[in-house]
């Protein structure tokens, strides 16, 4: 089982942080996973998105042509990820912040309002939270609970109240669908 | 065993550096290897170990001649543009015979090219790179764990052969997170031996002279000829390779680095669909394993040389095989990446109908 | 309808790349009327750095190099000396002037090569990921400095006008900045004395500009400029370090 996922959004969305913790939920569970950011010049303009392979085999390349699963915050990424999707995919989306309807019939399509979310759990930062949550509950990728030790291992520095609050937010995505 | 933890290659890197007793680091900020720079200045400084952020590519090379002099370990590392720079610092040092570590995060080229994953550096790396008759010796990780173990390996080999030696990475090696396993005991720079030719001050001994000339008649002749045989034997011990699956196949995949990461899967592609395809994946580029392949053109008849570049690796492979079996080649130049269904179709366009 | 403000000639259509509240962009739009105004646009060749600014021969309305980082001045002497006809500016940032080609300017300046030099002060490698520069503040953080930099162990920042007016080959230097737009207005005014200078054979003219870098600083535009005149400016003097036109009246 090779699973190949890219999350993609605006730069401060905590794109990068969605997926070192679902790389790290991965290692975690003794599978074989790398993470690969976009990186450089491309992250002027203030994009940013990110490959995550979660795998039973080693990980041959860490570039994600076209993913299984894809995470998308925002307009742009819509545009640019949905037609890479392989067909019987799946593509999550936060429909707060995204006002076009995916076109892809050949794909499973999971809309989300991971904003309005957030915020009523009291911080909208969290959403990608609330987007992993329903994301590894859909795909059966990961465990919810690894889901929060691996938080954990990526907020070194986080108050014990962030991380209980980053819990809900993966349970309460966990609990949508 | 140790914990594994999540790490991009170049901090691993880093990591596997200071594990190695390394305490000097000097270098130049460029992509994609700036996390280098970026955790060394941090590392350096809780460690009580010396970073510098020169000016130049040319300014770090020359510092790091002066720290290896002394005796000491000494790193920097760059990515292609600032390994160009430093070809004229790697010369005199390789002339001075003083062990000190590159590393080469390689980016598309020629030129300022991209910041995208490559291995155009290839003949740079093994070809000497600068001017004068020399070698460096060239290791080619392909994961975030050889990069936190290669820098020991490298000064292990440098320090034997008094010689550079370098790592040739890329972009997508440096970026990327894999798990790591902290897997050797950090070496405390204290309990490395005094180097009997470092520069220490003479007080109670000869004074020594490191340098790369000797304009004497016929001297450099000499000395260069005394080189030529540490190279052969560095060239007779220290090939490192590994192979899978080659005892019965019909086509071998010869790849490094990135792309040899990429082929395995391939391989394993092509042995599901009854192809008998193996992989030889090089981990020493200078010296380059010739023997295995030698051994082997004798009786596999097709390679496949996969790399990012539009082929440097391929005239080794040629050489080593003696153009005794049929060599195909795969390349992605200027930052491309090959995937395995891309390897995989070219082994079928090889071996058609041959499962 | 008449168009009162639009994209000058000396400016591509191409849509250009800097960050919100980036100084470049500011710069290179002066650059771009005064290459009308002076009417210079077809006889000048613009050499871009390495640098955020290395898409500026995309950017700039007439031929253009893009050489090695920190090159600069040697390849603008290369063209120079061969096209006297011509003009050559070199724009350039800290890292690529201050750093890596430290060497070609001071060189340039002392041969007091006749071309016009902009150099692009923000205190930050900016291209790379906001790394400390040698114009980096004491003090001042950075992703090489993270507790900010450390004079004992990473030594002073360069003051380029005044090093570099301590030669005896400049022709014309001055510090000025565009973080209001009375100091943008200035720095018009001293790059256009830069190229004149040129245009009259009068040798090196270089024009320091303390520029705005929002996203190495990690703060907002509106933060940035503040930055700029309060604590930069403090550190970075404005002004005319070098004028031999004043001697020859
Ligand atoms: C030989 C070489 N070394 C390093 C680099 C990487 N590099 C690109 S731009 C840059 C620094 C740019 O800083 P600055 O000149 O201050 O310009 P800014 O991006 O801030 O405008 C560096 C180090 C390179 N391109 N070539
Ligand atoms: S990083 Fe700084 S210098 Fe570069 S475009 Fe952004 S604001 Fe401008």
């Amino acid at each position: 089982m090779t699973k190949e996922i890219i999350i993609s959004g605006f730069g401060g969305q905590g794109i990068v942080s969605s997926g070192i913790i679902l790389a790290y939920a991965g290692l975690i569970e003794d599978k074989h996973v790398t993470f690969f950011p976009s990186y450089g010049a491309e992250m002027r303009g203030g994009t940013a998105n990110c490959s995550v392979v979660v795998s039973g085999e080693p990980v041959a390349s860490p570039i994600v042509a076209n993913p299984d699963i894809v995470v998308i915050m925002n307009e742009p990424s819509l545009t640019r990820f949905e037609p890479t999707i392989k067909p019987g995919g799946m593509l999550l989306y936060n429909k707060t912040l995204i006002k076009s309807q995916p076109q892809r019939k050949d794909i499973a399509v999971v809309s989300i309002e991971a904003n309005v979310i957030a915020e009523e759990l009291g911080q909208a930062r969290i959403a990608n939270m609330v987007m992993l949550g329903v994301m590894i509950k859909k795909t059966k990728l990961l465990n919810l609970e690894t889901l929060k030790k691996a938080q954990r291992k990526r907020f070194v520095k986080a108050n014990d109240e962030q991380l209980a609050l980053n819990d809900k937010a993966l349970e309460k995505g966990y609990g949508l669908l | 065993m140790a914990e594994k933890k999540l790490m991009y290659g170049n901090h691993a890197m880093v990591e596997g550096v200071i594990a190695a007793g390394c305490r000097f680091f000097a270098g130049y900020p460029i992509t994609p290897q700036n996390e280098i720079p970026e955790l060394m200045s941090i590392r350096m400084n809780e460690i009580g170990g010396v970073f510098v952020q020169t000016e130049s590519e040319i300014s770090a090379i020359n510092m790091l001649f002066g720290a290896a002099a002394a005796g000491k370990r000494a790193m920097t590392s760059s990515s292609s543009p600032g390994i160009s720079l430093m070809q004229e610092g790697i010369s005199y040092i390789a002339g001075a015979d003083i062990p000190v570590l590159v590393v080469n995060v390689v980016r598309g080229g020629p030129g300022l090219g991209n910041i995208a994953p490559s291995q155009s550096d290839y003949y740079q790396a093994t070809r000497g790179g600068g001017h004068g008759d020399y070698f460096t010796i060239t290791l080619a990780p392909n994961s975030a764990q050889d990069l936190y173990e290669f820098p020991r390996l490298a000064f292990e080999l440098a320090e034997k052969y008094r010689n550079p030696a370098l790592i040739l990475a890329d972009g997508l090696l440096g970026q990327m997170m894999e798990p790591v396993e902290f897997s050797s005991k950090p070496i405390d720079p204290k309990s490395l031996p005094e180097k009997e030719w470092a520069l220490c001050g003479c007080k109670g001994r000869e004074r020594r002279v490191v340098r790369s000339y000797d304009l004497k008649a016929g001297k450099l002749e000499v000395l260069n000829l005394r080189r030529a045989e540490k190279y052969a034997k560095i060239i007779n011990k220290e090939q490192r390779f590994k192979t899978e699956y080659c005892d019965d196949a019909d086509l071998v995949i010869v790849a490094y680095g990135t792309c040899s990461r990429v082929s395995d899967a391939a391989v394993k592609m092509a042995r599901d669909k009854g192809f008998k395809v193996g992989l030889l994946r090089l981990i020493t580029l200078w010296p380059f394993p010739m023997d295995v392949l030698g051994d082997m053109a004798k009786k596999v008849d097709n390679f496949l040389v996969v790399e990012m570049s539009n082929g440097q690796m391929i005239d080794d492979v040629k050489l080593a095989t003696e153009c005794r079996s049929r060599i195909y080649f795969h390349g992605r130049p200027g930052g491309g990446v090959p995937t395995p269904p891309e390897i995989y179709k070219r082994i079928e366009e090889v071996l058609g109908g041959a499962r | 309808m008449k168009m009162i403000f639009g994209r000058p000639l000396g400016l591509t259509e191409t849509l250009q790349r800097y960050c919100p509240g980036c100084g470049h962009g500011i710069v290179h739009r002066i650059i771009g009327e005064l290459l009308v105004k002076l009417d210079i646009r077809e006889r000048t060749i613009g050499i871009a750095p390495v640098g955020c600014s290395v898409f500026a021969d995309e950017y700039f309305n007439c031929d253009m190099i893009q050489p090695p980082h920190g090159r600069g001045p040697a390849i603008a002497t290369g063209l120079k000396r061969t096209r006297p006809e011509c003009i050559v500016f070199s724009y350039q940032g800290d890292g690529d002037l201050a750093a890596m080609g430290t060497a070609e300017i001071i060189h340039a300046a002392a041969r007091s090569e006749n071309i016009t030099v902009i150099f692009i002060n923000n205190a930050i490698f900016g291209m790379t990921g906001g790394q400390m520069a040698p114009t980096t503040l004491p003090g001042m953080k950075s992703t090489t400095s993270v507790k900010g930099r450390d004079i004992g162990k990473q030594g002073f920042p360069i003051k380029v006008c005044e090093m570099l007016a301590s030669l005896d080959g400049p022709y014309y230097l001055e510090r000025c900045a565009v973080d209001t737009p009375r100091n943008v207005i200035r720095t018009e005014k001293a790059l256009k004395t830069a190229f004149a200078n040129q245009i009259s054979n009068k040798g090196f003219s270089m024009v320091e500009i303390l520029s705005m870098c929002p996203t190495g600083w990690g703060q907002t535009p509106v933060q940035a400029k503040k930055w700029l005149g309060e604590v930069m400016a403090e550190y970075y003097p404005l002004g005319v370090f070098r004028d031999l036109s004043k001697e020859e009246k």
